[in-house]
């Protein structure tokens, strides 16, 4: 017996798409606008001339190089949180003792934590080893308060593997090093993939840490820009708006390529 | 006598992770180092110095001097502290409030079988792909008095000046909230309805209970532990909201959306005063923690894990 559709919930949902659509229209079609267009026409009617200055014109704003060190920053990011989650994830799952269990207590713990909470104290370190206003302070916070969720999505995607395949293993006499590369890598990929996406999203849309940790225009990235962009020139909104365009856009191609990964990725974040 | 040496000679070699025959291959604690100090490092570190920071007198550019209970006792009788620490708390109800509902409906809808499911929810996820700074911005435009939507659409706004008083600047914070975690409730909602047994439902409809009812009777209740999960979410994030603050209000008009996550931006950052700043930093750090300590006791987290097919 199949469930018939849920009318309430159908029409809610009908509400929820308006919700949503409603400012990525004006965003989309504001970005083909002139300034002055915008502030005769209003940003929702159809313009009359379509253009794309506002995008050349980001470019020759300096997007690029925001767009250059926000893909540094998430491609570094990544690395480290490939680097050193799976070994910690898999200690987790196949270690013994107390002191394994104490460290994925503190991981969970670390969960806890919010950036806004620790970003005075975060601010006097990454000064204080000279970090500042180096891209380098903006993707080592940034990299760690990816690791606590990181590392939650990892061990239950490990945990899923049966100890029958690690006593086979065994037999064969293989080292943890062989284990891991060989059983416990390949075998873990669902959950490898989710935290790819959930630290390069983190990293691509982070903006605390490069607000507090950077200033200079040659370590900005994208998310910075924008704000700068609006407390700068708060008039130009098509100009602002086909920023924000060209941030998500990169995002916005994988998740229509990849919607599926994604959003169960996302989903097995379950949280910020 | 040998056999008990030999016995916790193999129990040894067991522990040290090498081959032995029978046992299984395990990692040593080696592997959880280099993540382990670099959490220490560049989490817990700075979370231990928020505490010392607090009882400190720094301007951000020499040292921190001890002052004792100063910047506590300053914050004891600050009106602005005083009216956060209320905002913050009406900011985070008003967030569980809205979005629960909201996401209990999208969520429920998303796990039914509706031809048109897939398309529509292409759509539905997209707030969860965009930065907070990429969100305020863009509704910051929409919402403009001058320029925006509202100039255009008297009917609908009024005089349009949404964010020119206290409770139209805190509706705006709590529908831009709402819309840029709403989707990531609502998957965690689509989990847990998929995780419902059909057989509920059928004895259900045997009894002739009405889709109302169902809903009322089976859905919400057996969604009770995504709920829990998902309003210490809601609780936590509403508790430390801050980009959005920045963007579309900056704390005002006046004080009246200054935030306990903003205030503490402001007193370290714009004021200069890190001491003060860390002491509102420690007030957030205490009751989120509390928060998630209860996060990982009720927990739903393997659970989340393992309703996360289908989708």
């Amino acid at each position: 017996m199949r469930r018939r559709p849920n009318y309430l919930a159908g029409l809610g949902s009908l509400v929820w798409l308006v919700l949503v659509g409603f400012p990525l229209y004006v965003l989309l079609i504001s970005t083909f606008r002139t300034r002055s267009s915008y502030s005769s026409e209003g940003p929702l009617s159809f313009p009359e001339h379509l253009t794309l200055q506002n995008y050349f014109d980001d470019f020759s704003n300096g997007f690029g190089q925001d767009f250059l060190n926000t893909l540094i920053v998430t491609v570094s990011v990544v690395a480290i949180v490939l680097l050193v989650v799976p070994p910690l994830a898999y200690a987790i799952v196949r270690a013994r003792g107390r002191t394994i269990s104490t460290v994925f207590r503190v991981f969970l713990l670390g969960l806890a934590i919010p950036a806004q909470a620790v970003i005075v104290p975060m601010f006097y370190v990454i000064s204080k080893a000279g970090l500042y206003d180096r891209l380098i302070g903006v993707i080592l916070p940034t990299a760690a308060f990816c690791l606590p969720v990181c590392t939650l999505v990892l061990t239950g995607a490990m945990r899923d593997i049966t100890n029958e395949l690690y006593e086979a293993m065994a037999m064969d006499g293989a080292s943890p090093w062989r284990v891991f590369w060989q059983l416990v890598v390949p075998l873990s990929r669902g959950g490898l993939s989710s935290v790819v996406v959930f630290s390069a999203l983190q990293a691509w849309n982070g903006f605390l840490f490069p607000l507090i940790l950077t200033q200079s225009e040659s370590t900005k990235v994208i998310t910075l820009g924008l704000y700068n962009f609006q407390t700068e020139h708060g008039v130009d909104v098509p100009g602002l708006l086909s920023a924000v365009v060209l941030s998500m856009l990169p995002i916005f191609i994988v998740y229509l390529f990849a919607r599926r990964a994604l959003v169960q990725g996302l989903m097995g974040v379950g949280g910020k | 006598m040998s056999a008990l040496s030999s016995g916790s000679a193999s129990v040894r070699r067991v522990r040290a992770g090498r081959r032995t025959g029978v046992g299984v291959t395990r990692p040593g604690i080696v592997w959880a180092v280099p993540a382990t100090v670099f959490f220490l490092l560049f989490a817990l570190l700075p979370l231990v110095l928020v505490a010392v920071l607090s009882f400190t007198s720094w301007d951000g550019v020499g040292s921190p001097a001890f002052n004792g209970l100063d910047n506590w006792t300053k914050l004891l009788h600050d009106p602005v502290m005083t009216q956060s620490i209320w905002l913050t708390l009406v900011l985070t109800a008003a967030g569980v409030l809205v979005q629960t509902p909201v996401s209990i409906l999208l969520g429920v809808w998303a796990a039914g079988h509706q031809r048109n499911r897939a398309v529509l929810s292409a759509v539905f996820f997209v707030p969860l792909l965009l930065s907070a700074t990429a969100i305020s911005v863009v509704w910051r435009a929409v919402l403009d008095p001058n320029f925006g939507v509202p100039s255009q659409l008297p009917w609908l706004f009024g005089d349009g000046n949404l964010m020119g008083s206290r409770s139209g600047a805190i509706a705006v914070l709590t529908f831009v909230g709402m819309w840029q975690w709403t989707p990531m409730h609502a998957l965690l909602y689509q989990g847990g309805a998929r995780a419902i047994p059909q057989v509920l439902y059928q004895a259900a409809a045997i009894d002739g209970a009405g889709k109302v009812r169902q809903f009322l009777h089976i859905t919400l209740p057996q969604l009770r532990n995504t709920m829990i999960t998902s309003v210490i979410l809601m609780l936590v994030g509403g508790l430390t909201t801050f980009d959005t603050v920045l963007i579309l209000t900056q704390g005002g008009p006046g004080t009246d959306t200054t935030n306990s996550a903003y205030y503490m931006y402001q007193q370290a950052f714009k004021s200069f005063d890190f001491g003060s700043g860390s002491a509102i930093a420690l007030v957030l750090v205490v009751v989120a923690t509390l928060i998630s300590l209860a996060v990982v006791r009720l927990s739903g987290y393997d659970r989340m894990r393992s309703t996360s097919e289908g989708l």
